[in-house]
């Protein structure tokens, strides 16, 4: 037993050392040097102030915006420093309830759509941060933005067009459009 | 257009497999010595490092010793994980002013993360300091996983040493499994995931300005924290408006890399592979989907070659591609149905149970991803296993109730699978009446008795935790969802926590002092309780001669072996578990669509 005792310890400081504060300093040293924009956060900056991450959703309810999902983050929806999902089961009536508000507020700011809602626009995502919408869902919300926005649906979904992203080599995950950037994109004038 | 499932499984399978025979040959020369034998310097520093440590690097350790240096260095690292969070918040790299972590909380993580299991009953970006995410949590990351590739490197010299006292160094096979297999693909798998948008910094929380206002509801706290409650004893809620997001930072894919390529599981953020800074595209997904399986499905081909017969490793292979490709098959089908309670309100049903689930991820790189964490015990989530539909939700539970053999933990995996192949054998030993033996080794009662603790500890925990727990108050006070997913929630709990997996039905309320405690019993138990029995089963192994091959041995490396291992895999889960899901799941499943 005493014989196992100083390798247990030193074997553990030894690696500590080597896994718990060289590994992480040289990933983020190499990281800083290839890839300095995605290490940091990928943040958007307009002049100095960050208004965001390409990565991170946050919450719009205005009408001439585009709607992120739902977020189950606590106290504030999008809580960037409190990711969460609902975790609420399927057959839990709390669900149902939620789901059947959603789908009200909904309707009453779509009236021109009657079909079935696209499903991401009234589920929260996983992690309550979900920065895309599915291309489905930024469809139902055009004319509502294009009305409040007074401009030509038709310009509208050119633009949603063009910040639809494809899965990664066109396979692995699904089509997203990224509201952060479309509504960015529409407050800058919308030029494709 | 999405491609379909089978061409992402079949693509993911492609690849796992040709990248895990190379990484197999390569662990072959690590773990037996050859590769530091054949270049100088590395010899030289295997030496050094063993004069530092007070060993030598010619020791052979009985079995007792062996399993005796594994639960000491593993004592240290919980002692160490402890401690670094009980006092980080008087330690340096803590930019968000982390306290330090509640004793229960603080143990139960602890061991956790010890045992590979990564269970987590806190939110990381909220209770964490980087640098107890860095020098706790990520070094036992690697540890752990290391001490899994320790204990089966063991096993199998019982399998090939003959007539010998000793089953290896368990200081050299940490050290090797460490240094030059864990810390090099951890680098590479770190730097793709940044390249894909993973964080990498150690800067404060990032504050950013909203492009458009929020206003939401907040409970109101007194001058002590705690919640003001009105007359009718409701909180009192305030109406915020703010045009504020803070974004949490961090290690993040340091930290990421080793949770995947050590089947760790444990999240830098609370909701772990789903927040887009721990995965933000497809691309990140299906490498991080790679990093789980790509140890496990190696060490199977790594033993192959150790036992001097590649069909060897690749029947035990195939038994764990084909449960897998079933349980996919459940996982995927369940999740592409929408809720019909949903459907009902006008919701489009075409797009599957969303959720839970990331939009850029969708459904099927979801419900690939959630059997391969639970076939593994990995533990990390893309999706919220709580909110999966019954049966998709059944099939994680129950792919950890088998006993994580399904590719399983690096190391943890294939020891339990060859736990369950001699099991195979001596069951068709009964059938014909012969001394069964595997490899060239006996099987006897002293290698049953074994199999057997390793075999049933797992089930005593989770089935008499539950029961338990739905007994006694303090159980069930953490339950989030009414009615049998309830039941599923707990028995979920103590499924991942006992069979090492991490992953949870998240609604479950774990970090009370009931459930710290019961998950940490059960996480330390279902951790060496097997160890120590498949080490026992090394050193008595490695004790016997090895037998010729004659006409009266049952071969095991055909599709009748095969066949004959996923059915002891499969109905010992079954019989063990069947009932307790029947419970749960089956039942709400009936709730849900019988109609």
């Amino acid at each position: 037993m005493k014989t196992l005792i100083r390798p247990a310890l030193t074997l553990f400081v030894l690696l500590s050392v080597v896994t718990g504060l060289i590994y992480p300093a040289l990933v983020t040293g190499l990281a800083k040097m290839a890839f300095p924009y995605q290490a940091a956060g990928s943040l958007i900056t307009q002049g100095k102030v960050v208004v965001g991450s390409e990565l991170i959703g946050q919450s719009f309810s205005g009408s001439s915006y585009f709607w992120s999902r739902p977020s189950a983050t606590g106290p504030m929806p999008n809580n960037a420093s409190a990711s969460s999902g609902s975790n609420l089961g399927p057959t839990n009536s709390a669900l149902v309830d939620a789901v059947k508000d959603r789908v009200a507020t909904l309707r009453t700011a779509h009236p021109d759509q009657t079909g079935p809602i696209p499903a991401d626009l009234v589920t929260t995502s996983a992690s309550g941060l979900d920065p895309h919408i599915s291309p489905a869902a930024a469809y139902y919300q055009i004319n509502r933005i294009a009305k409040a926005r007074g401009v030509e649906p038709e310009n509208v979904k050119r633009l949603v067009d063009a910040y639809t992203e494809y899965p990664s080599w066109r396979i692995f995950g699904d089509s997203t459009v990224n509201v952060l950037k479309l509504n960015l994109a529409l407050d800058a004038g919308g030029k494709v | 257009m999405n491609a379909s499932p089978v061409v992402q499984m079949g693509l993911y399978l492609l690849a796992l497999f040709m990248l895990a025979w190379p990484l197999g040959r390569y662990l072959t020369i690590v773990m037996d010595g050859s590769l530091s034998a054949r270049f100088r310097c590395l010899g030289a520093i295997e030496r050094g490092i063993c004069r530092l440590i007070g060993t030598q690097p010619d020791e052979d350790m009985p079995w007792t010793r062996y399993a005796l240096a594994i639960v000491l260095f593993n004592f240290v690292g919980l002692l160490a994980v402890y401690a670094l969070q009980h006092f980080q918040g008087s330690l340096p790299l803590n930019p968000a002013g982390m306290a330090n972590v509640e004793a229960g909380s603080a143990f139960n993580t602890a061991v956790s993360f010890v045992t590979n299991t990564n269970w987590q009953g806190y939110a990381g970006e909220a209770t964490m300091s980087y640098l107890t995410q860095m020098l706790a949590l990520t070094v036992q990351n690697f540890l752990s996983a290391a001490t899994g590739m320790a204990v089966v490197v063991a096993l199998i010299r019982g399998f090939t040493r003959r007539s010998a006292g000793g089953v290896g160094n368990a200081w050299l096979d940490i050290s090797r499994a460490t240094s030059y297999v864990l810390l090099p693909l951890s680098i590479v798998v770190a730097c793709l995931l940044v390249s894909q948008g993973v964080i990498q910094n150690f800067d404060a929380y990032q504050d950013v300005k909203l492009t458009e206002p929020v206003t939401y509801q907040a409970p109101r706290n007194d001058a002590n924290g705690k919640p003001v409650v009105d007359t009718a004893g409701k909180p009192v809620m305030d109406e915020i408006t703010t045009n504020q997001q803070t974004i949490a930072m961090g290690p993040v894919a340091s930290q990421e890399a080793i949770k995947m390529v050590g089947t760790n599981g444990g999240g830098f953020f609370n909701a772990n592979s789903a927040h887009p800074f721990e995965n933000p595209t497809g691309a990140s997904n299906f490498l991080q989907m790679l990093s789980i399986f790509l140890i496990p499905a190696a060490l199977c081909f790594m033993f192959g070659s150790m036992v001097g017969d590649m069909r060897q490793g690749v029947a035990l292979i195939a038994v764990m591609t084909l449960i897998f490709i079933a349980m996919y098959s459940v996982v995927q089908w369940s999740e592409m149905h929408a809720n019909p309670l949903l459907t009902q309100l006008g919701v489009d049903g075409t797009s599957g149970n969303m959720e839970g689930k990331e939009t850029r991820f969708g459904i099927t790189a979801s419900s690939l991803f959630v059997t391969i964490t639970t076939a593994a015990s990995c533990g990390a989530v893309n999706a919220m296993h709580d909110s999966l539909l019954p049966l998709g939700g059944l099939i994680p539970t129950w792919l950890m109730q088998l006993g994580e053999v399904v590719f399983g933990g690096v190391g943890s995996g294939l020891y339990g699978m060859l736990i369950f192949a001699i099991l195979a054998v001596f069951l068709a030993g009964l059938m014909i009446g012969r001394t069964p033996e595997y490899l060239g080794k006996k099987i006897e009662s002293y290698e049953m008795k074994m199999v057997s603790i390793a075999i049933l500890i797992t089930p005593t925990l989770v089935l008499g935790g539950t029961a338990i727990s739905v007994l006694a108050q303090g159980g069930l006070s953490s339950i989030f969802n009414p009615g049998v997913h309830g039941f599923s929630e707990v028995l979920y709990a103590f499924s991942s926590a006992a069979n090492n997996n991490g992953s949870a039905f998240a609604g479950l309320n774990a970090n009370t002092p009931f459930y710290n405690l019961a998950l940490a019993v059960c996480m330390w138990l279902g951790r060496f309780v097997p160890i120590i029995a498949v080490l026992a089963i090394a050193g008595s192994l490695a004790r016997k001669p090895r037998l010729a091959v004659s006409s009266g041995t049952m071969p095991t490396h055909g599709p009748l072996f095969v066949v004959l291992l996923v059915g002891s895999v499969i109905i010992v889960g079954a019989l063990t578990y069947i009932p307790a899901l029947a419970l749960g799941p089956m039942v709400e499943h009936l709730q849900l669509f019988a109609r």
